[in-house]
């Protein structure tokens, strides 16, 4: 059975939503990293969604770049939270607020 | 399409990318002569001579007409030469500046280096890009390796600090930027810029949302306001340098390529009006918050926002003429800002990448130092705008286009907001010049152990310095040549 297209766009927006939610309202950095990683997901299933329905390959070559930018991103962004957590033994970003107005 | 000519046309299409070629490859030769040799002296300067090979062969191809490459994922001609110019100069202006800093810091390991080889490569793919596929591959490499580099002196927790805030909110950021293309690509079904006009199908709220989404990435990037937030952190705390280079090379790239997509995809009225308040928020904020600020580094920080308000200006008018007016301001802002962090770096001692030492400390530096107080001089009094320095004729070249176009209103707040940006520059030039270090408390606490300035950072520093005062005086024919970028047949849409 073809799923309409319209379901894919929305699951899609769906987890971008909570992707988006999750960095808002979250407070360890860690968790910040897996909601913006679930927010590229969900633009990578739109993306292969839309590439299907129009028979146009770029969407899904888009796709294959944003992987390769997903997990560069991880690796340097835990990288990051490693050399903080040295140094100050939390990755609470709320205690990570050295810089003032 | 047809394969089959693919490898041949992609052979004759190798210029296009030769400065991105040799600026990759000798990023990759830094980090095996790192890794394999003991010796990293010569690493900067495998670096400095790759770049200055391709801008002899960016500065060869300045004259030449606008085309494509690669199936139309990236621009060649005069616009993408004069941008990757601005990114190879002030590649260049940064290696040369870090080699004493990083000595002096302790922190010279090769691989610095290499990166910003690296985000150089992204920053010539973004500021050439032709379609949303190239656009984004560009902002990553280039933003990825600007989370290293913040992040560098990792024993520090304002640089940690700095790293975490930029990486955190530029990959959020990113999302929302890949949210836009995609809702963009949906709804034209094309991701390359030109055809992109053409397909948009009427009342789409897909593509309106998609761009609103993808011009939340690109304000982000030139941190425009209310996307401004993570500036001041980020630039005070990375290495002095590397703060200039993200302030001038990065935001050249993406406002080259903020200006291809409103060019060629949205040439629509209704961008004008968003653009405006964008503009207007950001330089009443960058110019106010940057009045109170007791760090230089920081000033600057708010400064570099306050700046960007202005080339939005250009961008808000629209026309032809304040593209090219915005092209000349981005060399213009490029060079007062490497200049003026470059004076930073080499006026720091507190080994904290200068987060900590207040424009006080430096009372009376100007005596001490001579050529880094004058060359501060200039710089600040471009940054205001004061003719004959280039930063009048910056600030001209964004403003009249704008008038023309009807936007007086926000014209007159720009002039305003200069006015006021007049207080924090010259309060800069006062402490360096007129302030007495006997009589600051703040600067007899200081140790002043300064990084050694050899003849290498003298000379690029004046340099900067000299290019201003001559580009005030003497800036017809750049300005010209920018316009010529943006006329009829110079642009075509399709080769």
């Amino acid at each position: 059975m073809e799923v309409a297209l319209n379901w894919y766009l929305g699951l899609s927006a769906i987890l971008f939503s909570i992707g988006t939610l999750g960095v808002l309202l979250k407070r360890n950095a860690i968790v910040l990293l897996m909601s913006v990683e679930l927010m590229l997901n969900a633009v990578n299933l739109t993306l292969v969604a839309l590439s299907q329905s129009m028979g146009d390959a770029d969407g899904q070559l888009l796709v294959f770049f944003t992987i390769a930018v997903a997990a560069a991103e991880a690796a340097v962004g835990l990288a990051i939270v490693i050399a903080i957590f040295r140094r100050k033994l939390t990755v609470d970003i709320t205690e990570i607020n050295l810089f003032k107005f | 399409m047809d394969l089959s000519q693919a490898f041949s046309t992609m052979a004759a299409d190798l210029p296009a990318i030769f400065s991105m070629s040799v600026v990759t490859v000798a990023g990759l030769v830094m980090i095996l002569q790192e890794s394999l040799s003991e010796n990293d002296r010569p690493i900067p300067w495998i670096g400095v001579g790759a770049l200055a090979v391709a801008v002899v062969w960016e500065l060869v191809h300045l004259g030449d007409p606008a085309g494509t490459a690669f199936f139309e994922s990236i621009r060649t001609g005069g616009f993408a030469s004069y941008i990757n110019l601005i990114v190879l100069g002030s590649g260049i202006v940064t290696i040369i500046l870090s080699v004493p800093y990083l000595d002096h810091i302790k922190h010279a390991y090769g691989e610095v280096y290499a990166m910003i080889m690296f985000a150089t490569v992204g920053m010539l793919m973004l500021g050439t890009a032709n379609s949303l596929v190239s656009i984004f591959v560009g902002l990553e490499t280039m933003s990825v390796c600007l989370y290293v580099l913040t992040g560098l002196i990792r024993e520090d927790e304002g640089s940690v600090e700095s790293a975490l805030k930029y990486f955190l909110l530029g990959a959020f950021s990113t999302g929302f930027f890949l949210y836009g293309i995609a809702l963009m690509y949906g709804a034209t079904g094309t991701m390359y810029l030109p055809e992109m006009q053409g397909a948009v199908p009427e009342g789409s709220i897909m593509f309106w949302a998609g761009v609103a989404l993808f011009l939340i990435g690109f304000l982000f990037k030139v941190s425009a306001a209310p996307f401004h937030m993570w500036t001041p952190d980020v630039y005070q705390g990375a290495p002095t340098p590397l703060t200039g280079y993200m302030s001038t090379a990065s935001k050249a790239a993406a406002f080259a390529s903020l200006i291809l997509v409103l060019f060629y995809a949205l040439p629509d009225e209704r961008w004008s009006l968003v653009l405006s308040a964008v503009a207007l928020v950001t330089m009443i904020i960058g110019n106010v918050l940057a009045v109170s600020q007791d760090n230089v580094k920081r000033m600057l920080a708010y400064s570099s926002i306050a700046h960007a308000g202005y080339v939005l200006v250009a961008l808000a008018a629209g026309t032809t003429e304040a593209y090219a007016g915005a092209m000349f301001y981005l060399l213009i802002y490029a060079i007062m800002n490497l200049g003026a962090f470059g004076v930073m770096a080499m006026l720091e001692w507190d080994g904290k990448e200068g987060r900590v030492q207040s424009l006080d400390s430096l009372a009376g530096i100007g005596h001490e130092k001579p050529l880094l107080g004058v060359a501060m001089g200039v710089f600040m009094f471009s940054l205001t705008g004061f003719p004959p320095l280039g930063g009048f004729m910056g600030k001209y070249a964004v403003f009249a286009p704008a008038v023309d176009a009807g936007l007086t209103w926000l014209v007159l707040i720009g002039v305003l907001m200069s006015a006021i940006s007049a207080y924090y520059y010259l309060r800069v030039v006062v402490v360096f010049w007129l302030a007495d270090a006997e009589d600051t408390p703040e600067a007899q606490a200081a140790s002043r152990s300064f990084v050694f300035a050899g003849i290498p950072v003298k000379a690029t520093i004046a340099l900067c310095a000299v290019a201003l005062v001559v580009l005030g005086v003497y800036s017809g024919g750049l300005l010209e040549m920018t316009f010529g970028f943006f006329e009829e047949g110079m642009m075509a849409a399709t080769p």
